[in-house]
């Protein structure tokens, strides 16, 4: 564990000493002399004589100078990651955010010290371009469709409202301040300070997920914060450049602001507009992968990609280009592909998206060690202060708004949750970078920095403790009685089918119709011939799997059931409860955690020793025709269960054969292959769900205990 | 809804229903749309298959229920007139009750709290004879439970609820027992179809 550590630290020695040998703005230099016969001219170092005789061995550092110090710093924030992984008890008090600035930090304050100059920073180039796209792609991926639609609206009012409030409101309130304290701040600009708070309003996606992933919230809340920091991009980016352009004008007219309303309307829809485009583009071309099945996944980073560039070129919303790319492209693309190449798109994803992310991290940190910082104390606190008040009450004032207008209030928790967990991170920083300069940049960086530092480290670390000191305190009020809870969910799910009834504010009625346009045209056009008729079963499977596989991931504690007794202990009252809290399926999801940043779903269920789900029989009863297509399904297959009594005995079932018969035989009715079913799945040992293939079904028949 | 007269030819007895259901014109035009769009062949009634062509109703654990709600004991269909009956007890509740000038010998609305708790305690009482069993409850929670808990976790948790419930100790919940026990819930709210309003 400790070991670890010094790797992270050898490795920025060696870094060190790369950058010791070369200053960084030194570009490689070319090799301009021909290459003579055989000699080996090395550059750069302790000057070196021109060699007379042939060289054996020797060091040409500038030749890959560029590609090598990226790799150091990628292989640096990775063995961070990964020292921070295996360090015991830091994960659970620190997040991994925190972590990184920290390692950045002192790989910038170590260079730094070596050399006495700024360290190499990080360009709002290489952050817009190669370091962001793909931690949104990742997102957009895996993005829960479903319920992003459903909570569309409030999310939509968050990013657009919210953002706007905060925008004006810091704006504004920081230009008053600037008017109180004219002394030393009195040359900062009404514009400037809209500039400002345009930049440093916006929510990081980024740093949101990474914080909240190791926070557990349920799936609503999460996709409400993370859907507003992924759209609120449009709102930011259209207010940065709407007040740069300000700022070059000499005046600025009421015209102007409302071209800059409409600006954006444009650039939001535009990116759309994009990222639709490229999708469908990406999910025609998967169709023909079939007879080149290895580049498939590739098609899928060079569309999305494509997508993103094109709207940056069109100063269009990049983020929303790509995160609509992925979403459009996602059920086709897996519908084409074969199950390798979908395992292959998902883990580079995954893969791509954890490498940024990080790297973004330790170059915060570094980037913090500069020499040219402008520091002034009404300013910065005053920033730090109205960004936590303008924020919290934006919050609490849309709330109000919106929970009038649905069906699952926006309780005060998450409501604390959404307002504290509004953490700013890289995209504020390479925004102010990109201000054109003027005398009080510098303190703009300086502050944004603190601002940046500040939401990671104490409001990325206290979250997790006050959201449980919420939950406990919730908890100690009147526990809800076991007949309210159950009657409760009863109704839950009765008005969640009332609604699918009625088409509830027509929006069912909209995903009617697109799920017919969708059948009728997109999927005929788009989705290979013969995978055609698999998908729509496979989609309904997914859709069922994805129900059944809410539910905690954190068994609870073993009970000791006792049948058919009047009287229940105490403990049993909490384990039902628990019981009863968590595993009720909500119909909304509001209970099941998120999806995980750095595992895919399934494996992150291979980790511990799962034991598979088991199909109910009723599932076979009411739709027979499917268990003989569910071999071929085999990305969404592993699922987990509590398992909660030791008396069900529970394997895997890994030989095929077997499967078929167990399942062919579970058509003709339910009483039969039970028996059947026990004695072939009895003598299987029990094989831990992690080395369960994915290529097979994890189907176990229920011994006779359910009846 | 400029269309809104014209549509409103088309639904038998609109003004009778209005005032039964409390819906306003608007309303019960786009039920009318609604019902219309359910009924595939347009027989101007709905049938089973009809409900259940709704996908979202067959993932739905207690789905199969809700449809059966829909339809009265011994009937195949569903006019347009029972569908807004059904639908009229998610209207919310009027906070206002002297705004339809009610006096005592109306009969309550469809969408009060009583009302509402009885459809919801139908769910559970299949058999209609008043009293929840332990076996109905069993039933419903094993379908909103289904594969996450065991048998014996279903029947302890079964027992509690009747154990909470059941004041007259018969073993059953009668709809009284059912209201006593959500009384500290706010059905209103949670029972309620806001754009119903």
């Amino acid at each position: 564990m400790a070991a670890l550590w010094t790797l992270p630290l050898l490795l920025s020695a060696r870094l060190l000493g790369c950058l010791a040998l070369t200053p960084p703005d030194e570009l490689p230099q070319p090799h301009n002399l021909p290459p003579s016969l055989g000699f080996n001219i090395s550059h750069g170092g302790p000057s070196v004589d021109l060699p007379m005789a042939l060289r054996v061995f020797s060091v040409d550092y500038h030749h890959v100078q560029a590609p090598f110090e990226i790799v150091l710093w990628i292989m640096l924030a990775s063995l961070a990651k990964l020292g921070f992984h295996w360090s015991g008890r830091v994960p659970a008090v620190v997040p991994e955010s925190c972590v990184l600035i920290m390692v950045g930090l002192l790989v910038g304050g170590v260079i730094y010290g070596v050399r006495h100059s700024a360290p190499p920073t990080l360009s709002a180039d290489a952050f817009f371009l190669f370091l962001l796209p793909p931690i949104v792609l990742d997102a957009g991926y895996f993005l829960p469709g479903r319920l992003f639609f459903e909570n569309l609206g409030t999310i939509l009012w968050y990013a657009v409202l919210g953002t706007l409030w905060n925008v004006l409101g810091i704006g504004l309130s920081l230009y008053g301040v600037c008017l109180l304290a004219q002394s030393s701040l009195g040359d900062v600009s009404l514009l400037h300070c809209l500039l400002f708070g345009s930049l440093i309003a916006a929510v990081d996606p980024v740093a949101v997920l990474s914080v909240f992933q190791e926070m557990h919230v349920n799936e609503q809340l999460h996709i409400l914060v993370f859907g507003e920091s992924l759209l609120n991009d449009a709102v930011t980016v259209v207010l940065y450049k709407l007040f740069e352009s300000f700022l070059r004008l000499p005046s600025v007219s009421g015209l102007d602001v409302l071209l800059g309303g409409c600006r954006v309307v444009v650039v939001g829809l535009g990116g759309l507009c994009v990222g639709l485009f490229f999708g469908l583009v990406a999910a025609l071309t998967s169709r023909f992968t079939s007879k080149a099945q290895v580049i498939a996944p590739l098609f899928v980073f060079l569309y999305s990609y494509l997508s993103y560039l094109t709207s940056e070129m069109l100063h269009l919303s990049g983020i929303m280009a790509i995160v609509t790319c992925a979403v459009t492209m996602k059920q086709y693309v897996e519908a084409n592909v074969s199950e390798h190449s979908n395992t292959s798109i998902q883990y580079f994803l995954k893969m791509w998206s954890s490498v940024s992310e990080t790297l973004i991290f330790i170059f915060l940190g570094v980037s913090t060690i500069q020499d040219v910082h402008m520091w002034s104390w009404p300013f910065v606190c005053s920033t730090l202060l109205l960004c936590l008040i303008w924020r919290a009450t934006g919050v609490l004032l849309l709330t109000a708004v919106v929970n009038k207008l649905r069906r699952n209030a926006v309780t005060f928790r998450d409501q604390f949750i959404i307002a504290y967990g509004g953490l700013r991170g890289a995209i504020c920083f390479s925004l102010v970078f990109l201000i054109d300069d003027f005398p009080k940049k510098r303190l703009f960086i300086t502050t944004t920095i603190v601002v940046i530092l500040f939401t990671v480290f104490v409001q990325g670390m206290t979250i997790k403790p006050l959201v449980e000191l919420l939950d406990v305190k919730r908890k100690k009020r009147a526990l809800p009685t076991v007949s309210e809870e159950i009657h409760s969910r009863l109704i839950d799910h009765l008005l969640a089918g009332i609604e699918d009834v009625v088409g509830y504010w027509g929006q069912h009625y909209w995903k009617d119709k697109f799920e017919q346009f969708n059948k009728k045209y997109l999927r005929r056009f788009l989705i290979r011939e013969d995978h055609q008729a698999r998908s729509s079963i496979l989609r309904v499977y997914q859709e069922l799997e994805r129900r059944e596989q809410r539910g905690d991931e954190e068994a609870p504690p073993l009970v000791d059931p006792r049948s058919h007794s009047r009287l229940l202990l105490p403990e049993e009252m909490d384990s039902i409860r628990r019981i009863l809290s968590r595993n009720l399926q909500n119909f909304n999801n509001k209970q099941t955690p998120a999806y995980s940043r750095h595992t895919l779903h399934q494996d992150a269920t291979t980790d511990r020793t799962r034991k598979p789900l088991h199909r109910h029989q009723s599932l076979g009863e009411r739709r027979t025709h499917w268990p003989q297509q569910w071999y071929h399904n085999s990305d969404s297959v592993t699922l987990e269960l509590n398992a909660l009594s030791r008396v069900l005995a529970v394997c895997s079932i890994s030989p095929r054969p077997v499967l078929q018969d167990s399942s062919a035989t579970a058509q003709t009715g339910p009483a039969d292959p039970r028996p059947a079913g026990d004695d072939q799945v009895s003598p299987q040992h029990q094989v831990p769900a992690g080395r369960t293939p994915k290529k097979q079904l994890s189907f176990v028949l229920e011994n006779e205990k359910q009846q | 809804m400029g269309s809104s007269s014209s549509n409103m030819d088309h639904i038998p007895d609109a003004q009778h229903l209005m005032q039964e259901t409390g819906f306003s014109a608007a309303h019960l035009v786009r039920l009318y749309e609604r019902f219309d769009f359910l009924d595939k062949d347009d027989r101007g009634e709905l049938r089973l298959d009809d409900f259940e062509a709704v996908s979202e109703l067959a993932m739905n654990p207690i789905g199969d229920r809700i449809i059966r709600a829909f339809f009265s004991p011994g009937r195949e269909t569903v006019d347009f007139p029972s569908f807004v009956r059904i639908l009229a007890h998610f209207r919310p509740t009027d906070t206002n009750r002297t705004r339809n000038g009610r006096n005592g010998a109306q009969p309550e609305p469809a969408n009060s709290r009583t009302n509402k708790l009885k459809f919801a305690f139908q769910l559970y009482d299949q058999d209609r004879d008043g009293k929840i069993s332990r076996e109905e409850l069993l039933q419903v929670l094993r379908a909103m439970l289904e594969m996450q808990v065991t048998e014996e976790q279903l029947q302890s948790i079964a027992e509690r609820a009747i154990q909470e419930a059941d004041l007259d100790l018969d073993d059953t919940i009668s709809f009284d027992e059912f209201k006593k026990s959500l009384e500290k819930v706010d059905i209103e709210h949670k029972m309620s179809i806001r754009f119903l309003e």
